[in-house]
């Protein structure tokens, strides 16, 4: 059952770095997570990684298989061929601190650069009335894990550091979408998107649909009716005081 | 020495799990200056990991739920060793802690007329637990980490720094408290801060604050088979121990019936108590539905007795009673146990989880899309159309550091402490569902207690150098060679040899012989810890981390076997072959630890701890009045329940007719 794999991580630091070649054993069964926990304790006791829940909840442990943006958890070793190569590099558009660890700060910043959940004026806890349909919408988007593959994998910054300023990234662009979705809530984030966020540099190419883990669609969910949602209010001013006025009725 | 980092505040929270975040929330809406610290990054604790649902009696679905059978149902599964109180505060505020969570953005699955939907899980009465599909946690904890970012921006507009109020320092662990032993009564003095490293550089940071809330979680990664990520090192009960405060009901270790059990790789992984709570039963190699046969005698007459009165009672609570299947956890753990060792298992060890035969594939994938997720990518099952097979795994300590109900204070001043860290609320076995509650309940009364704590403080308590430079010293040592030893030891080895220790010793069925085996070997690995070596550097440093967490492990693991020891029946999360069977002597008794040489460490690394038992204060009258006397005959002893309302009202109604 068991084999040795080769494997080639890329070790080093902010200041450089190299891949590196390892022989280890690999077991039936196993994720790439699992062969990398090995070398730790065989090999490499200060090979740096991230990692919570090893089952693709907490979305810690992102970095790139063979140069695809991938959870380290939720990749099965019997997806390669046993004298295969794998090769496991850091996410390549955050900064590296380590090893495989990057540094993911700027998915924070985005964060509280949006505008958050603005519950109706008046109402009381506990009074929150909504339909499953309704919910449903932005539920799809709250299954994310945070892992930043998206991020990592959107050309608009992969090699563009210059456009990071003014881009929130699938996974804040999608947040949007989830509080402008959300049955109650009555902020309006909508010309913020595309001024502030950097919607329009989306051009929904959905390589960030491709690569989440969560299967949420992210483009065609998220992105796409939210840029809708922009065309409206453009061609058309008064489509949006029309819905913010029967937003408030409701 | 090099100037070390510092930082002052007037709450410190360490852990940003659901407990730590609501306290922070709460400490930061009073006014205070607050931080967070954890280990890992922001939004990725062990909260965000839980599954199946939030437990409280709101009545959505069976408007017959109340805080009273919710308390009821609390005491029932702790088998009443639970601190009574915890429990009564627990099922009264926990509906208004979920309501709050709408206001912060939270989106639960609905019912139809569009209130927060609630499902069934072990030991609840009443379909109670809000939830999300089955990523509830994950719910929890982003609703609460956007809460906070929504304070940060109102703290932004006002003052131009997201900061200014409350800070989270991510990959930041804290390895020791401080205190100040010329303030507060205790032996250590008050709580006036704490020491801790960067993971990320592994520069060493002190934060200088009046009051400390220790909300980091459970322990289960000293145990093999587990549902616990790395973090779970015990580290807040160490750092309370060290810093003189008690834990309590330490023996009481819950594992989860249903983990996965293979590939190895998985093992231990969790398979949600949701599958059973929406109709999923477990079957042994033979087919069978075992958990009819191991309906225990207290828990008689509460369980249907054939499958069909159980399988009507998913559509119709009233006239049925419900499945085995949903025994609390303990129950259902040893079923297992047996069933496996008796040669009824499956082809890995485990028994069969079986829903794909009771509810077309679309209806699973809808109601638990991430299980069916984790089987397929894992295991290669699809759980719609073949059982699981599942195992126990270690997944909660209901012991923790014992606290004050109300304000959540330890007996360290300035020292607070919430969620699985904290113990008392669950009493000898948890049931599902009350944890995520227990976190938004009591992270917001220590939060609260916390405030009151420094608002009312004449003197802040002030950092000692010298205790500074002890705490940096110990966090260097594995970097030191030590000549003695050849080669000195390997900390991955050391980790593995404990948990074997744990699993195989103080694991689901315990005896008397196997906890002193286990003592003498923690004895061994707390010896050999002192030579362990590290390579590399600080900068991010897996193996260096995990020679400073063992220290903890060390410390909690003794608790465990020692209180495990002492106790000598059975209750709960706490099986002693050699003793079965609940003994009425010890329903009030607890198991308190405390360190030997709390406070005045002195550079120890695994100080010595210390067991005994004391008594918990009787449950108040109107609380005891909630239940039968008839039941609690079960659990107490005669002269306990001379004052319960029923034997007093017998009593008088014989004396009126004598
Ligand atoms: C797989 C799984 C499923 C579960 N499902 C449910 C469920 O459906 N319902 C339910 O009620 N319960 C469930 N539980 C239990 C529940 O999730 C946990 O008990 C609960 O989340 C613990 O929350 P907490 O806030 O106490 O700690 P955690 O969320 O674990 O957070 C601990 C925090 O402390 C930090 N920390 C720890 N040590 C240090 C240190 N030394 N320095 C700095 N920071 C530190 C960590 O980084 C982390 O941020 C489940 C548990 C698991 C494992
Ligand atoms: S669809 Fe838009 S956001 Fe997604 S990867 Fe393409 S450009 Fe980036
Ligand atoms: S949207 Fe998907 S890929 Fe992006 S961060 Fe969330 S889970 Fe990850
Ligand atoms: S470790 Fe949590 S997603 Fe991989």
């Amino acid at each position: 059952m068991s084999y040795r794999g080769r494997f080639r991580v890329w070790r080093g630091d902010a200041d450089g770095g190299a891949l590196a070649d390892f022989q280890v054993e690999v077991n039936e069964g196993e994720v790439v997570l699992d062969v990398l926990h090995r070398l730790q304790a065989t090999q490499t006791p200060d090979l740096a990684v991230r990692w919570n829940c090893k089952a693709g909840k907490c979305g810690s442990c992102s970095a790139e298989i063979n140069g695809r943006p991938r959870l380290l958890c939720m990749t099965r070793m019997s997806v390669f061929e046993r004298d295969e190569v794998v090769t496991v590099t850091p996410m390549r558009s955050f900064p590296v601190i380590r090893d495989l660890v990057t540094d993911v700060s700027f998915n924070y910043s985005k964060a509280r650069e949006i505008p958050s959940f603005t519950p109706p004026p008046g109402l009381a806890p506990g009074e929150y009335r909504m339909g499953q349909v309704d919910v449903e919408r932005s539920q799809e988007f709250r299954k994310c894990i945070e892992c930043f593959l998206c991020q990592d994998t959107c050309h608009v910054v992969r090699d563009h550091e210059e456009n990071k300023r003014s881009f929130a990234g699938p996974r804040f662009l999608m947040r949007i979408a989830e509080l402008e979705m959300h049955p109650l809530d009555v902020a309006d984030r909508v010309q913020a998107a595309q001024d502030e966020h950097g919607l329009g540099l989306c051009n929904i190419t959905k390589c960030c649909t491709d690569v989440c883990p969560e299967g949420i669609h992210i483009t065609d969910n998220a992105l796409i009716p939210m840029k809708e949602r922009v065309a409206d209010r453009r061609y058309d001013p008064l489509v949006w005081l029309g819905r913010t006025i029967s937003r408030r009725r409701s | 020495m090099t100037e070390t980092e510092q930082h002052d505040y007037d709450v410190l929270v360490i852990g940003a799990g659901g407990a730590g975040l609501r306290a922070a929330i709460e400490a930061r809406e009073r006014g205070l200056r607050t931080a967070i610290v954890c280990k890992s990054l922001f939004g990725k604790a062990h909260t965000v990991m839980a599954e199946g649902g939030c437990a409280a009696a709101m009545g959505n679905v069976n408007e017959n739920d109340s805080w009273q059978v919710h308390f009821r149902d609390t005491m029932r599964g702790g088998k009443f060793l639970n601190s009574w109180r915890m429990a009564e505060l627990h099922a009264k505020e926990a509906p208004d802690r979920v309501w709050e969570l709408e206001t912060y953005g939270a989106l639960f699955d609905r019912t139809k007329d569009g209130r927060i939907s609630q499902r069934h899980f072990g030991g609840h009465t009443y379909p109670r637990l809000a939830h999300v599909g089955d990523r509830t946690g994950l719910e929890l904890l982003r609703t609460m980490q956007q809460r906070i970012v929504s304070l940060q921006q109102d703290d932004y507009a006002e003052t131009g720094d997201y900061e200014a109020r409350l800070r989270v320092f991510a990959e930041c662990t804290v390895t020791e408290l401080l205190t100040d032993p010329s303030t507060g009564s205790g032996q250590a003095g008050a709580i006036a801060g704490a020491f801790g490293y960067w993971r990320e550089s592994g520069r060493h940071v002190v934060f200088s604050a009046p009051a400390v809330v220790l909300a980091t979680g459970g322990i289960g990664k000293s145990f093999q088979v587990t549902s616990n990520s790395w973090e779970y090192t015990g580290d807040g009960h160490a750092l309370a121990l060290r810093a003189g405060a008690n834990l309590i009901d330490m023996e009481f270790v819950q594992f989860h019936p249903t983990g996965m059990v293979w590939p190895p790789s998985v093992k231990g992984i969790l398979v949600t108590e949701g599958v059973r709570g929406d109709g999923g039963v477990l079957k042994n190699s033979d087919g069978k539905r075992f958990m009819f046969d191991y309906i225990p005698d207290v828990f008689k007459g509460q369980y249907a007795q054939t499958e069909d009165e159980a399988d009507r009672w998913y559509e119709d609570q009233e006239n049925n009673r419900r499945t085995p299947d949903l025994l609390p956890r303990d129950e259902v753990a040893r079923a297992i146990n047996t069933e496996v060792k008796e040669g009824r298992g499956s082809p890995h060890g485990g028994v069969y989880l079986d829903i794909a035969s009771r509810m077309p594939a679309e209806e699973i994938r809808r109601r638990l899309p991430s299980m069916y997720h984790q089987f397929k990518e894992l295991a290669d099952v699809d759980i719609t159309a073949e059982p699981m097979e599942v195992g126990p795994t270690c997944h909660y300590v209901m012991g923790g550091i014992e606290v004050d109900p109300d304000t959540g204070q330890s007996r360290v001043p300035g020292l607070f402490a919430a969620g699985e860290c904290a113990g008392g609320m669950h009493g000898s076995n948890r049931l599902g569902g009350n944890s995520l509650s227990d976190l938004l309940v009591f992270g917001r009364r220590a939060g609260l207690g916390a405030a009151d704590y420094v608002v009312g403080l004449e003197r802040r308590p002030a950092v000692r150098e010298a205790d500074v430079e002890v705490a940096a010293a110990m966090t260097l040592a594995p970097f030191d060679a030590h000549p003695a030893a050849a080669g000195g030891e390997n900390p991955y080895t050391l980790h593995a040899e404990l948990q074997r220790v744990m699993n195989d010793l103080v694991g689901i069925i315990r005896t008397e012989s196997e906890m002193i085996s286990a003592l003498d070997r923690l004895g061994e690995l707390r010896a050999r810890l002192h030579d362990v070596v590290v390579e590399g550097h600080r900068q991010y440093n897996p193996g260096w981390h995990l020679a400073l967490d063992l220290r903890n492990m060390l410390m909690v693991s003794e608790a465990v076997a020692s209180s495990a020891l002492l106790r000598t029946e059975s209750r709960g999360g706490h099986t002693r072959e050699d003793h079965p069977g609940l003994d009425p002597r010890w329903r009030h008794r607890v198991l308190v630890t405390h360190c030997v040489r709390a406070g005045a460490d002195g550079g120890v690394v695994v100080p010595r701890i210390a067991v005994e038992p004391a008594e918990r204060a009787p449950m108040r009258a109107d609380l005891l009045a909630l239940f039968d006397l008839t039941e609690l005959e079960k659990y107490y002893t005669a002269p306990e329940l001379a004052g319960h309302l029923d034997r007093v009202e017998a009593q008088h109604t014989e004396g009126g007719t004598a």
